[in-house]
């Protein structure tokens, strides 16, 4: 399959499970009064999230236009139909001159480049709001195959202990003890280069954390009273973790998938800088723009916007998932309460 | 106390060797030893040349079974030499990897203790000082300028750092070093500088946690109750039993004092076991990076081991069940 019919499936299943989400949340009085309190206490970072979401949407759903003759049809997203076909110039300019950086050549779209251009002269507003896609795209595929992995082995080494618990136990604890950074370079290092692999290593590092608290959450839950009703009815044991146990762990789901997401974000600009990154991201622009700081004059512009493009959503989803973890976590509203 | 000295030392040495038959598998099984050859030697090598490469490098054993001589097998090899610290030449070219570990350790920790033994200070006394001052402006200025801090990469912090005081004040050198102690201070400023700053953010909110947390324990309300002042309820009582998460979370950091910041070394140009890391991550050199993952694993479970005793010794409430 190409690259951006895939693109094109996964955008559209993520605006199907948005949707889903949200008919979720708006059916029940207190998913509405727990999104509202979100909302409110934090209606900054959410229009972010928000424009964030919707940019990267827009870069998400491509197509390809019949080409000119003599020339190869590449697809382009909503968001490149944005800016004419040929916005290209053939080296640094400024943000909105007439002229190139170096040289003084006149551009070809004078003025128009908000952001200025890159090296190679593409436009630099372009290339950071298609960051975007990139950074919702790590965090995506990383939760979509650390979670499933976590709440498989979690729940059961939670549920069933002993020998299940040891095994799992034994996997998570070795995996713990591998720093972080080594063990994320070695994956990728071994795996090999693409946006999948870089994904896989990500949910390797990351589900690790994730499974550690269903884990401890499951071992709660299954001394719960009704769980132990449950079990006394002779209830099977599928049915006690898919009725009651699996349903009561969603409010830790999301608030560690919030709380994840920034990390794996700026690991990926780690990554990028070791060249070994997903292209097209913001770590990647910063990679490609370190030495222009070196050059005299300064170009910032390529470094500033990658920066801010990226600073902004991390900030964004650093401040909500403080309020998602206050609002949906019953601990700290007892801790509130006491 | 024996028995659990035992028992946990038991159970590092599991946790080690649960590391070493992971690594076996990323390196040996899923990577293929005619990929690993093809990317030190570069694709057009010919296969004489891979095949003598491998055999080199002992790639070219059995993995895991050997029926002729059940002890020369890839699998064997890799366990000795980690075992033994005995570990052989890089794949990219040849040299043996301790010596080039016992170069790169002096710098690294030329860099990471200043780091630690800094950062450590200033972060707990900013996080007391915003614990202290809680539901005030203080306090909400505090965790927001907390989140801002930690929420910009550390290549910014990196490139921004050289950009101003290095370029632009002309304070610091760019990079560089030099291990000449007359003028080694003036290389390392910066770089210890900018590994204060990228992690105060973040430190300083989890701090303030575990000061907040503690605050709220029946003792502290008591100690209030009696009349002893905010500021000796600080210290007094909230910071001495605050120590054990500290202390935790410092011990997290004991592996990195030693296999050091991948990129505040190279970017600094600082020729320590980070930039070695770096190098044998663009060089392809699966032997070098392989060894780092080991000690950097190694040297976690060694502390956590070290850890959890000085907790025994330290809270009697800590069961030895």
């Amino acid at each position: 399959m190409e690259g951006h019919v895939a693109g094109n499936l996964g955008a559209a299943a993520l605006v199907l499970l948005l949707a889903f989400a949200a008919w979720r949340v708006r059916g029940s009085r207190r998913g509405r009064e727990r999104f509202g309190e979100i909302v409110r206490r934090r209606p900054w970072a959410s229009a972010v999230v928000a424009l964030y979401l919707g940019v990267a949407l827009l870069d998400s759903f491509a197509w390809i236009d019949a080409a000119a003759p003599g020339t190869v049809a590449a697809p382009r997203s909503l968001l490149d139909r944005v800016f004419p076909a040929d916005f290209g110039e053939r080296s640094y300019s400024a943000p909105l001159a007439d002229a190139e950086f170096y040289g003084g050549e006149p551009l070809a779209h004078p003025g128009r480049h908000l952001l200025g251009t890159d090296i190679l002269g593409r436009d630099v507003l372009h290339l950071a709001l298609g960051g975007a896609r990139v950074a919702l795209l790590i965090g995506g595929v990383t939760s979509l195959l650390a979670i499933p992995l976590a709440i498989a082995f979690g729940v059961a080494a939670g549920y069933f202990g002993r020998r299940v618990d040891d095994v799992v136990f034994f996997v998570l604890s070795t995996l713990a003890s591998i720093p972080s950074l080594l063990l994320l370079v070695a994956l990728v290092m071994v795996l090999g280069r693409g946006t999948l692999q870089v994904c896989v290593a990500l949910a390797i590092t990351s589900w690790v954390g994730f499974c550690r608290v269903v884990r401890g959450e499951t071992m709660k839950l299954r001394e719960l009273d009704y769980v132990q009703a449950a079990r006394a009815l002779g209830v099977s044991d599928a049915r006690i973790l898919a009725r009651h146990v699996v349903p009561n762990l969603g409010h830790l789901v999301v608030i560690t998938f919030v709380l994840t997401f920034s990390q794996l974000v700026l690991s990926e600009a780690i990554l990028s800088w070791l060249g070994v990154g997903i292209d097209g991201s913001w770590g990647q622009m910063i990679d490609q723009a370190r030495d222009e700081l070196a050059r005299d004059p300064v170009i910032g512009w390529n470094l500033g916007a990658a920066s801010a493009a990226l600073f902004g959503l991390i900030l964004a989803v650093n401040r909500l998932g403080d309020a998602v973890r206050d609002v949906l976590d019953p601990r700290t509203l007892r801790e509130r309460a006491g | 106390m024996l028995a659990y000295l035992l028992r946990r030392l038991a159970w590092g040495a599991v946790t080690v060797v649960g590391v070493l038959l992971f690594l076996f598998w990323l390196f040996f099984l899923y990577a293929d030893p005619q990929d690993v050859a093809r990317r030190a030697l570069g694709e057009k090598a010919p296969p004489e040349a891979v095949a003598q490469w491998l055999a080199n490098h002992g790639y070219d054993k059995p993995a895991v079974w050997n029926p002729a001589a059940p002890l020369d097998t890839r699998l064997a090899d890799h366990l000795r030499r980690m075992l033994t610290f005995d570990f052989g030449k890089s794949d990219a070219d040849d040299t043996p990897i301790a010596a080039r570990l016992a170069d790169g350790i002096g710098p690294t920790l030329s860099v990471t203790v200043p780091l630690l033994l800094l950062g450590l200070p200033l972060a707990v006394s900013l996080a007391l000082l915003v614990a202290f001052f809680r539901e005030t402006y203080i306090d909400r200025a505090g965790v927001v300028l907390s989140v801002l801090a930690m929420s910009v990469s550390i290549l910014i912090y990196i490139l921004g750092g050289q950009f101003l005081l290095g370029k632009v004040l002309r304070w610091f050198p760019i990079s560089g070093f030099d291990p000449d102690p007359g003028v080694v201070l003036r290389f390392l400023a910066l770089p210890v500088l900018v590994g204060l700053v990228s992690h105060l953010g973040s430190d300083v909110r989890f701090y303030r946690a575990v000061f907040l947390e503690e605050s709220n324990r029946d003792y502290v309300r008591t100690a209030r109750a009696k009349g002893a002042s905010d500021a000796r309820v600080m210290a007094r009582h909230v910071l001495p039993n605050a120590l054990i998460p500290v202390l935790t979370n410092v011990s997290l950091a004991i592996p990195f004092l030693f296999t050091g910041s991948l990129l505040l070394e190279s970017f600094f140009g600082i020729p320590g076991l980070g930039s070695i890391t770096v190098e044998a991550i663009h060089a392809n050199d699966f032997a070098t990076l392989r060894v780092m993952v080991y000690l950097g694993a190694l040297l976690f479970v060694a502390a956590q081991v070290l850890t959890d005793v000085a907790y025994t010794l330290v809270d009697p409430r800590v069961r030895l069940g």
